[in-house]
């Protein structure tokens, strides 16, 4: 019976082609860091790089602005990655043994990135057609020869199959089995015992017929395919870890399970050789742990480049991950804070080129992307312009600033720029650099504001596809903290050698909880912002373009009032450093407040014309005139019975020694879950696993969930949570004086508004007179069903929400209609309604917990414009809801007018995490370190428009199979 | 009873009221009749209980005539005195109750008898009705605030029940829980699970419980009209808890015994109980739920002007509409509770009564929903 309810009003088809122009979903581009990277490759040719993720993402990158994404239907680990140089096309390997080959095909004059054929390796053959022949399970390496026409897999049982890259088929008849490599070994070196699974594959710059094989028992093999036949032999005793040949092939370097490598001549001396030309352990003599990886990189100068990963002395440094750049006698141990997943260098390809030449080092990190120029004395680090690592400490709350005026940007980009100086620009700038970025230049500027778990609050570009950092805003230097210090003594203590330089700006370990930013509100007009944390803290900062050094001025304000028998058990207040202290450029503290109890702040907003902020939290919420320094209103909106109020997050959940524990448990979880891969032992894991499968209750009767149906009532607990808090200059007691009001809604659906007595500026001055401002109640709604209230807004006259601060009397927006009746609009977790106003009374409604089951977890008013024609736009109320959709409604009629899915609604921290734009767009977090970013607008679509100019090889035509459902 | 007596007939322009509640045979039969009288010249008794059986289309049935006196008590009228007396203190409605003189319980005259209804009438004529100790009596089925309803037998399967819960402060519990579950359906690839909603657990002395119209594993289908297939258990508790004041809930009972069955040989659609052989009303054909409905409850929010009384936010209403317009709505919402049977007497055949006072109650709602401009009703 409900749904024709909504069908009837879809029936006007002008109303639905309206739609259709108004709005659509589109999921555009994901920001920051790939989470969980697990493979790395780069095309020389194209400078271009590929990530592959555990759940099977496929990301390339070239130059700012250019990006791909494509996703395996199987949401396997990506092993392996491998450009076919200059093509434009990258064959994946992934744990379940297949192989993806996806090419950037360009539609409509833009480059996607689109999967072309799969290759299903077959499983393992069947008893009775065993008959000896090799298995392809247990794909370890791959390598691309002849320009990629060719794959050369290497197996887990030491046999290296070949494969036909444009069809992806096996080549029958040109398998290399390991016995036919041991009929070139000597005796004394067979003795029975298996090569071991295929460590390393390797192709020669010129000669792509030979191929250098290295098995894990340790030997190497220069395998002539077109003869057939072993061309030299390396007689290696050590556990092979990776080979690299170098590019004259004169030299091969291997290196080794126990933390050492060994160089060997090609070109030269008997073959088998039997003993390498050198054999080092650079962090010896005491027990190593493997070199994982190996590069030669050679130089005109002759001092060749040897970067290898991994090495570091078990006992002592056996934690770190580390990477060590080794040239002549200068030797650099990169100290990184996640596990080094892969590292590639950017050097010369061309064959006709005699030396590497490398320019540039890329390390790939769990958590982050790390560049060091290695042209440039000292191999400084080039800031990435994307693949920012959002996450370096956890984001714990996000906020978005449309339309930012140029000034402000170029003040806020400036002092960004003086934070961290920026390398002079030419020899040490961004490498890879592939492709074209044919997006317009965004139409405004669109700041992305992230605040995060040690105080800081980051500034980044969201203008464009690339999320580029502006500026880093760091609160923590304004307390006096537990962990001070302790950093720099760990740093003295060590030994100067290894030589550990630390790298990279991951570092998820904060020194105190309570630093963590909850809430943060800019003013774009007056470069004035606060910043909210987790200990009650309300911080009101200043752009300021030079730095200063200043006392700051710290207020309290009691927000239980006179309530008794409350009695605060969670932490304690930030004690701030008194005294003036040093502020750089950027933004600097004016004001500090400190709610008490110190609970964290759940709401806040800043209207910068008035000099006023409104701050909340669990207990009741506060006004301060920070123009004065004084306080002009506290209330409490504890219900008495509520206990649970007066509990502090922290007390409950851990203390700091233990979330420490806890963290270096997660470090040590993380390197154990990181090794390479499980070699023999798999099939062992797997019979047991099955084991344990059957061993266990087979269906376990689970008690059912059930739930309690029960209204809430008023004595709920965390009812006095402050949800909104919002500043209007509207009718509050009479419908002939409007004046400025604060609203503020709780988690038990009040609301309470106050008139506001601001003593008005005289006429073009800045400053407000030295007079107290008031607040006087004049109105607390109560809503029947006690659902949180999340959001205020009032409408003016014509229904449209009240400008922005500043925007009426700047003439920067479009003056709100005073004469006709306004209304305010209150969404709750469960309604939407609107009130007239100043008499409060239902004008229109929305239910929609009562209709849909869902409900609202974020909601904003959103602009959105017409594709049809440029001046239509509609003020619309988005909403994004528990189960992860998100609803379009009218304003202020509240019709729903579409709804898409959108998050999954499982991802909690997802629909948490979620953002909107003043025009239609929003970001959610996928993963703790990137945002998606998605549209509602059929106008306003922010999504990566790039070309690239792919080789296809002798005109080969564009193979198509189809897909296999 | 008369199908007909369920209508009301209101003028606004007469001065006088008269409202007339007349026990039928049916104990909640009533019949309400409103007329004008001239107050200056009121006549004798046998003439106005001449004009009684007249109205009432009743002549040769002996009745029983009271009044509400401006304390709200219920008193006889049997003389010209207490008549003119009476016609004096309307204000300017006056109310006068009629009961065949067989069925006439005595009992009900007398002080305080009318003064446990919240009835809207009683506060016209005493507006600052204050709460006295009733003495217990054996009320009129008016006294009684339902607490739960079948409704909608007309339209739906037999093997579906549609019950309404009325939740009334917060006093009682609604005191149920639901679970997740496998149901059984009929698809056209055969029989298939599929899973389901069901009420899993009743708190004792909950309100649920003491309809005695939910029981454990039964399986909810709609909540006020939205099926709930595909829906979470988490979105069906938020819906019910959203819904909690005025839950319609549709259930497939797990014991399918105690069916209300049509029965096609009395009527087109009148109901029987297979409980009871007691014969039964036939029911409206109108569908009584409608979805837009429960916008007209309850749920009004409350405004406190500069931390002065607590009031009810009125909806934004037309300012055409008269303060006698909103009784006259109020009124007819009354008469629609009144018309509910008591939980503990469902398996009577009154049910269609309930059902057709529903109809009744909707026209004046429908009036709000088009003022609401939110939704448009069927």
């Amino acid at each position: 019976m409900m749904k024709f309810r909504f069908r009837r009003q879809g029936a006007d088809p002008q109303r639905e082609k309206l739609k259709q122009e108004l709005f659509a979903f589109h999921k555009t581009v994901e920001h920051g860091f790939p989470n969980q990277p697990s493979a790395l490759a780069f095309d020389p040719e194209l400078r271009i790089m590929a990530i592959g993720t555990r759940s099977g993402a496929v990301k390339i990158y070239g130059a700012p602005g250019v990006e791909f994404t494509g996703l395996h239907r199987d949401a396997a680990t990506v092993t392996q990655m491998h450009f076919l140089p200059g093509q434009g096309r990258v064959l994946t390997l992934l744990d379940d043994d297949s192989l993806h080959l996806w090419e950037i095909v360009h539609h409509d004059g833009c480059a996607h990135l689109e999967e072309a054929i799969h290759f299903q390796a077959p499983s393992r053959p069947g008893f009775d057609g065993a008959s000896g022949l090799p298995s392809l399970a247990h794909i370890t390496v791959v390598l691309l020869v002849a320009a990629g026409d060719m794959a050369a897999l290497g197996t887990e049982g030491g046999s290296i199959f070949f494969l036909d890259v444009p069809t992806l088929t096996l080549l029958e008849g040109q398998t290399l089995g390991p016995d036919e490599v041991l009929r070139s070994v000597p005796d004394d070196y067979r003795c029975g015992k298996a090569l071991g699974p295929v460590e390393s594959l390797q192709g020669h710059l010129r000669d792509p017929t030979k191929i250098l094989i290295g098995y894990s028992r340790g030997l190497l093999v220069i395998w002539n395919q077109a003869a057939r036949c072993a061309e030299r032999i390396f007689l290696g005793n050590q556990q092979l870890e990776s080979v690299c040949w170098e590019r004259s092939g004169h030299t091969v370097v291997s290196s080794h399970s126990d933390g050492s490598y060994a160089i060997w001549a090609a070109d030269t001396g008997d073959s088998p050789t039997a003993q390498p030309t050198v054999a080092t352990t650079p962090y010896g003599p005491f027990p190593c742990k493997a070199i994982n990886k190996v590069l030669w990189r050679s130089c005109a100068s002759g001092e060749h480049f040897v970067i290898f990963s991994g090495g570091m002395p078990r006992a002592s440094y056996g934690d770190r991950h580390c990477v060590s750049v080794l040239q002549a006698e200068t030797l650099v141990t990169l100290d990184f804070t996640s596990r080094v997943i892969d590292f590639f260098t950017v050097h010369s390809t061309r064959p006709e080129d005699e030396f590497d030449e490398p320019q540039a080092l890329a390390v790939l990190l769990e958590e982050e992307l790390v560049v060091l120029d290695l042209q440039t004395p000292g191999w400084p680090a080039v800031p990435a312009p994307y693949l920012a690592p959002l996450h370096s400490s956890a984001i714990t709350c996000s906020a978005h600033v449309a339309n930012v005026p140029a000034k402000l940007w170029a003040r806020i980009v400036s002092a960004g720029e003086q934070q961290s100086p920026q390398p002079a620009s030419g020899a040490s700038s961004w490498p890879i650099t592939g492709g074209r970025n044919l997006a317009q230049e965004p139409s405004q500027r669109g700041l992305l504001l992230t605040g995060h778990e040690d105080g800081t609050v980051r500034f980044w570009d969201a203008s464009g596809v690339a999320l580029r950092p502006l500026y880093k805003l760091c609160t923590a230097g304004l307390f006096q903290t537990d962990c001070e210090h302790a950093d720099s003594l760990a740093q003295a203590a060590e030994d100067d050698w290894p030589p550990f330089r630390k790298v990279g700006c991951f570092d998820p370990y904060s020194d105190d909880p309570r630093l963590g930013v909850q809430k943060v509100a800019l003013c774009k007009y007056t470069a004035q912002m606060v910043v909210a944390g987790t200990a009650g803290q309300v911080l009101v900062l200043e752009l300021s373009d030079t730095p200063a050094e200043q006392t700051v001025g710290v207020a309290s304000l009691d927000l239980l009032q006179d309530r008794e028998g409350f009695t605060w058990k969670g932490h304690e207040r930030l004690s701030p450093r008194l005294g003036p202290l040093p502020w750089p450029a950027g933004f600097q503290p004016r004001a500090l407040v400190q709610c008490l109890p110190p609970a964290a702040v759940t709401a806040v907003t800043l209207h910068a014309e008035w000099g006023l902020v409104a701050f909340g939290t669990s207990h009741g919420f506060g006004l301060f005139d920070y123009l004065r320094r004084s306080p002009v209103l506290a209330r409490c909106t504890l219900h008495p019975s509520d206990s649970l109020a007066m509990e502090g997050p922290l007390s409950r959940v851990k203390s700091l020694k233990k979330s420490l524990r806890q963290s270096f448990r997660r470090i040590r979880k993380s390197r154990a879950s990181g090794k390479k891969r499980t070699v023999a032992g798999s099939k062992l894991q797997e019979a047991n696993a099955q084991l344990a499968e059957q061993a266990g209750p087979q269906d376990v009767e689970v008690t059912p969930v059930q739930r309690r149906i029960e209204p809430r009532s008023a004595d709920d607990s965390l009812s006095g949570v402050v949800r909104c808090l919002y500043f209007a200059d509207t009718f509050l007691r009479d419908a002939a004086h409007h004046g400025p009001t604060m609203w503020a809604g709780t988690n038990s659906g009040s609301v309470f508004a106050y008139a506001l007595e601001v003593p008005a500026a005289v006429a073009g001055g800045e400053k407000r007179p030295e007079r107290a401002v008031e607040a006087v109640l004049g109105k607390e709604v109560q809503l029947m069903h006690r659902a949180p209230v999340v959001a205020i807004a009032v409408l003016d006259g014509r229904g449209r929400p009240l400008p922005e601060p500043y925007e009426a009397s700047r003439d920067l927006a479009q003056a709100p209609d005073m004469q006709g009746g306004h209304a305010v609009l209150i969404a709750s977790e469960e309604q939407f309604k609107v009130f007239t106003l100043p008499k409060v009374s239902a004008k229109t409604k929305f239910k929609l917990t009562a209709h849909e089951g869902c409900r609202v977890r974020k909601v904003a008013l959103a602009t959105f414009a017409s594709v049809a024609c440029e001046d239509y736009t509609e003020t619309c109320l988005a909403c994004l809801t528990n189960l992860g959709d998100v609803h379009v409604f009218s304003v202020p009629g509240l019709r729903p007018q579409v709804h898409y899915a959108c998050i999954r609604k499982e991802d909690i921290s997802g629909i948490a995490s979620c953002v909107f734009t003043r025009h239609g767009q929003g970001f959610y977090l996928i993963s703790p370190s990137e945002f998606e970013r998605f549209s509602l607008s059929a106008r306003n679509i922010t999504e990566p428009l790039c070309s690239l100019d792919v080789r296809w090889p002798r005109g080969a035509t564009h193979i198509r199979h189809p897909r296999a459902t | 009873v008369r199908r007909e007596d369920c209508c009301q007939h209101l003028d606004s322009r007469q001065d006088l009221f008269e409202l007339t509640h007349s026990a039928g045979q049916s104990p909640f039969g009533a019949e309400f009749r409103r007329f004008s009288l001239e107050r200056s010249k009121p006549g004798k008794f046998e003439e106005f209980y001449g004009l009684l059986q007249h109205v009432h289309k009743i002549p040769n049935v002996d009745v029983l005539v009271g009044y509400a006196d401006i304390h709200g008590d219920l008193l006889p009228i049997n003389n010209d005195d207490n008549y003119h007396k009476a016609v004096s203190t309307a204000n300017p409605l006056l109310r006068i109750f009629i009961q065949k003189k067989e069925e006439a319980d005595y009992s009900a005259f007398g002080t305080d008898t009318l003064i446990k209804k919240k009835n809207v009438l009683t506060n016209v004529l005493r507006p600052d009705n204050h709460r006295k100790k009733p003495h217990i009596v054996i009320s009129l089925p008016q006294d009684f605030r339902p607490v739960s309803s079948i409704i909608d037998v007309d339209i739906l399967p037999e093997t579906h029940r549609r019950v309404r819960l009325y939740k009334y402060g917060t006093e009682k519990p609604l005191g149920f829980y639901i679970r997740d579950g496998a149901s059984v359906r009929v698809t056209p690839h055969g029989l298939e699970k599929v899973p389901g909603i069901f009420i899993s657990r009743l708190v004792p002395g909950g309100l649920a419980q003491s309809t005695g119209l939910l029981a454990v594993n039964d399986e909810v289908l709609e909540v006020n009209g939205i099926e709930v297939s595909g829906k979470s258990l988490d979105q069906v508790t938020d819906m019910m808890i959203a819904n909690s004041r005025n839950l319609i809930i549709t259930v497939r009972p797990a014991n399918q015994r105690n069916n209300v069955v049509r029965n096609s040989r009395t009527s087109g659609s009148s109901g029987q109980s297979t409980d009871t052989s007691l014969p039964s009303c036939a029911p409206p054909p109108e569908p009584s739920l409608e979805p837009g409905e429960d916008d007209s409850d309850d749920d009004e929010d409350i405004v406190i002007e500069d931390s002065g009384e607590p009031r009810q936010i009125p909806r934004a209403a037309p300012s055409a509409e008269s303060l006698q317009s909103l009784t006259q709505v109020e009124l007819s919402f009354e008469s629609g509770q009144n018309g509910f049977i008591p939980a503990n007497e469902v398996s009577l055949p009154p049910v269609a009564s309930g059902a057709g006072t529903e109809f009744e109650t909707r026209a004046p709602d429908q009036k709000l929903l088009e003022e609401d401009g939110t939704v448009i009703t069927l």
